[in-house]
């Protein structure tokens, strides 16, 4: 290492020696919000006022409760993606492992009881 | 001699001396719309728990949503979710190293403002 000046170590690597798989997700899943956002929120709209029996009848349909769950799965995925970024910016140390373990934590569980509770209206 | 100059290099621009701009303040709002859209999608996915567990479950979480709390954080989510929307389309088209001049950067800015706000009221006329 004694030979190599710090330009030919940090050529190539860019600051935080790797991100493009992280920044290909977050537009993969972003392209696929595009498209479910605007079905999720007129769906649900629809749903949200309706009564117990309505709204159960409403989410046994296929398309409004495959929206729904779609969106609940691929928007938590994008949100835990971004919210790391953010925790990676502002905070540091352990603190920062820690909330990103809590925010992943917190992002899959909350899809999962999502999809549950769905699958158990729809079926 | 490549090692030299180390730590007296000039800093990224700093807040305090940081003038804002519609790029920069339309940037900021898409991280914090993003983020802040977490209350109204854990809402929704209790709303969703509570409609498939019992008649009483539902009669609570429903109400909690359709509080005028709930009504304010959805209402402010529309809109989030909307400008976040509007944002992420703004940065494909950034991607692709298209509008990138600030004249472009600026009219993309007032786009995303304002039809974030144009798509609310329509979201709130037909829902």
């Amino acid at each position: 290492m004694a030979f190599l000046t710090d330009r030919k170590r940090a050529v190539g690597w860019g600051a935080a020696k790797s991100g493009t798989e992280h920044h290909w997700a977050m537009k993969k899943s972003s392209v696929a919000l595009l498209f479910l956002v605007p079905f999720f929120i007129f769906t649900f709209g629809g749903a949200l006022g309706g009564t117990y029996e309505e709204v159960l009848a409403y989410y046994s349909r296929p398309f409004p409760a495959i929206v729904a769950a779609l969106t609940i799965l691929v928007g938590f995925h994008h949100f835990n993606m971004g919210v790391q970024v953010l925790i990676e910016d502002y905070v540091h140390g352990v603190m920062e492992k820690i909330l990103i373990l809590v925010m992943t934590c917190l992002s899959y569980g909350a899809a999962a009881v999502g999809v549950f509770a769905i699958a158990r209206i729809a079926l | 001699m490549a090692d030299v100059n180390r730590g007296n290099r000039p800093l990224s621009p700093h807040l305090q001396v940081y003038r804002p701009q519609l790029t920069s303040i339309s940037s900021i709002l898409t991280r914090i719309t993003g983020n802040a859209l977490l209350l109204a999608a854990l809402m929704i996915v209790w709303w969703f728990l509570a409609a498939a567990t019992s008649p009483e479950y539902f009669a609570t979480a429903d109400a909690v949503v359709r509080s005028w709390f709930g009504d304010l954080v959805m209402l402010g989510s529309v809109w989030a979710i909307w400008y976040h929307l509007l944002a992420g389309v703004r940065h494909m088209i950034w991607d692709e190293a298209k509008m990138l001049e600030i004249d472009a950067a600026e009219m993309l800015g007032w786009g995303v403002i304002i039809g974030s706000v144009l798509l609310t009221l329509f979201t709130i006329i037909v829902v």
